[in-house]
């Protein structure tokens, strides 16, 4: 069973979804982002993503865009993304790569797969490659034991929800609505939709994502999916808290944990 | 890969899984058309009644004797309505855009002639119109940010990035993954994820289908050379593909130089770039060692892009067609001349294009026959080239001040 499948099952035995927790390397600082993350799993975050910060990120909203700018003019590399996931890795949670293709391409597929696993980091996102142009990623990721999480979204036709679950390892992650990243008033009804029809087609965990930000919407999606993934509410948090970063995104960690274990009706499994 | 998504290794789709549905369903239209003789019939009637199709070919006498005698022959796409090639691919995926029965239509512009295109047929066919700009872009091409406005296209600036055409394809990105169910993207260039570059590809080779035909009737013969200036790539493949299976005829696209290759501030993916993924395909790309891209430079809006089409990556590893930087002082030395001996004022993408001749034509003599694409007119360029040749006067009367 791999890491990622024992935080599943666990949160499943507890009558709960588990709490996935995004943040791009580097921001504000690849210390800072490394302290910022290591409260987020203090706090109740189960599984961690650590974002790839990348100069075209065209499914990020102007939250995570801003981020990533900031890591970027840092000077943030993809090596410092590798330090950063060895340094919340170290927390024993799970631990994932958010990236986008070209540069885990130009890192080179097989390094990048081999020493994100010497860092300790268990799968990697990869939100704009598709599984037909996947097959080196596919071999490498085999090779090295990491898992590949590929999405769906909610103009995915069955066909292509079978392709996707086919290729995919760990979870499937759902978008929960058409769109960019960001924060959201409200959940569409998209969401529950997306995730009842990848179901009835795989028996993989289904983690819902893109415009999930505060309890209550964690809360709704923990009572369909088996993870929350929240990205845009945490960068706004560590954006709005300047020296408080940490104290900040260890709070809402803190509320979002609490969502994910209110009480459901059943698990939808 | 020998499929009908890449061109070897290059092309692709590397995209958010929410656009793969949208692809699929553009494609089949696509597909569909071009077997429906009606859709053949709607687009030559658009072609020849808006268009002003065929455009002709003009024999450049006086300009030939700045090209070491060659006899340069103009395609003059600059003569279609709207000013340049962009209207032909423009007409047709509007058509498509139709028969998908969606009603409304992004896109993204640098130079604004694309953009100009896309409002141009969104006004005929009462379709809703976003057009996305790079805030630079937006400065540099003031006239055509107004042309689009008065056809009554919403001009979005964007701010991120590096505020040209790569950000204004980031935003158009985002625009088209939220509204993608009423929305059809509406590429104006070569590149993307396919059926992108095919789509462009089909609706742009009419240049080089009448060109090829023109040059024979002219001359008695193949060209000995096709140069076109080379952004995305769409007027250079439209000419290109004419004559891909001639093997006797060079092809040769112009890149932005910039500054100079060696400066770093140029748009010279194939001398300054290497094989990546940017915006949906696997192409060359201007970026770091670790893959982040490289903002471009040119002082042509239309050139600046770190990309470029897959297949242009295709021809060049091939080695059927080859790339050439031109520096911003070459191209517009080449705009210059044009002026003087053709009276035409040519944009200064396809200045670039001018500027390759003159080395080509140099090297050809006498003997030698080139067929320029002469992609688009000039008068968005006037500012930018009062301010180059310091003709201030002027300068202050083309941006409305003065």
């Amino acid at each position: 069973m791999s890491a990622l499948h024992e935080v599943f099952a666990r949160a499943h035995s507890e009558g709960r979804a588990a709490l996935i927790g995004y943040l791009p390397a580097g921001f504000p600082t690849v210390e800072a982002s490394i302290e910022i993350l290591r409260a987020m799993v203090a706090n109740g975050v189960d599984i961690v993503e650590v974002g790839l910060p990348y100069s075209d990120p065209l499914m990020d909203g102007a939250v995570i865009q801003e981020a990533a700018e900031i890591a970027l003019s840092n000077g943030t590399t993809s090596a410092d993304v590798l330090s950063v996931v060895a340094g919340v890795a170290a927390t024993g949670a799970p631990t994932l790569v958010m990236s986008y293709w070209n540069p885990i391409e130009r890192f080179g597929v097989e390094a990048f797969a081999a020493q994100l696993a010497a860092a300790g980091g268990v799968g990697v996102i990869t939100p704009d490659l598709t599984p037909e142009e996947a097959g080196a990623w596919i071999q490498a990721t085999d090779r090295h034991a990491i898992d590949r999480i590929f999405l769906v979204a909610p103009s995915s036709t069955a066909a292509r929800i079978d392709v996707v679950s086919g290729v995919t390892s760990g979870f499937v992650y759902a978008a929960s609505t058409m769109g960019v990243t960001g924060m959201r008033t409200s959940l569409s009804g998209s969401a529950a939709e997306i995730v009842a029809r990848v179901r009835a087609r795989t028996n993989k965990p289904i983690c819902v994502g893109v415009g999930v930000s505060t309890p209550e919407q964690a809360a709704e999606v923990a009572a369909f999916a088996d993870g929350v993934i929240v990205g845009s509410a945490f960068v706004r948090a560590v954006l709005e808290s300047g020296d408080g970063a940490v104290e900040a995104a260890g709070s809402l960690a803190r509320d979002l944990a609490a969502g994910v274990r209110t009480v459901r009706s059943h698990t939808g499994r | 890969m020998a499929d009908d998504k890449h061109f070897g290794e290059y092309g692709g789709r590397f995209v958010p899984e929410a656009l793969m549905a949208a692809l699929d369903e553009l494609d089949a239209a696509f597909q569909a058309a071009l077997i429906d003789p009606e859709f053949t019939k709607e687009l030559e009637r658009l072609q020849r009644t808006v268009t002003g199709r065929p455009s002709p070919l003009t024999d450049a006498r006086r300009f030939s004797e700045m090209c070491g005698g060659a006899r340069i022959l103009l395609k003059r796409e600059d003569l279609n309505h709207t000013g340049s090639h962009k209207i032909n691919n423009v007409l047709g995926q509007a058509l498509l855009t139709q028969r998908m029965g969606k009603k409304r239509v992004i896109a993204e512009t640098g130079a604004g002639q694309h953009g100009v295109a896309t409002a141009t047929a969104a006004a005929m066919m009462g379709l809703d119109c976003t057009i996305y700009m790079g805030e630079e872009d937006t400065r540099r091409q003031a006239l055509n940010v107004v042309r689009m406005r008065l056809l009554g296209a919403e001009v979005v600036p964007v701010t991120a990035g590096s505020k040209t055409l790569k950000d204004a394809i980031n935003e158009a990105m985002r625009d088209w993954v939220t509204t993608v169910d009423r929305t059809h993207y509406l590429l104006g260039t070569v590149t993307g994820p396919a059926p992108f570059p095919r789509i462009v590809r089909q609706f742009q080779s009419v240049i080089g289908i009448e060109a090829r035909a023109q040059v024979l009737e002219l001359t008695g013969r193949l060209p000995d050379v096709a140069m076109a200036c080379v952004g995305g790539g769409s007027n250079a493949i439209g000419l290109f593909s004419g004559f891909l299976a001639d093997e006797s005829v060079r092809l040769v696209g112009c890149e932005a130089g910039g500054d100079g290759v060696e400066t770093g501030r140029h748009a010279a993916r194939f001398s300054g770039g290497a094989p990546g993924v940017l915006h949906g395909a696997r192409t060359y790309v201007m970026q770091d060692e670790w893959g982040q891209t490289v903002p471009s430079h040119s002082i042509s809006a239309g050139l600046d892009y770190p990309g470029v089409g897959p297949e242009h990556a295709f021809l060049h590893d091939s080695g059927r067609a080859t790339y050439i930087p031109i520096n911003d002082d070459e191209a517009m030395a080449a705009f210059e001349i044009l002026c003087r001996t053709e009276g035409i004022i040519p944009a200064i993408e396809t200045a670039h294009a001018i500027a390759g001749a003159m080395r080509v034509g140099r090297e050809l003599g006498p003997e030698g026959i080139i067929v320029i694409n002469l992609s688009g007119r000039g008068d968005k360029d006037v500012a930018t080239a009062a301010r180059w040749f310091g003709l201030a006067d002027v300068n202050e009367a083309a941006e409305g001040r003065g």
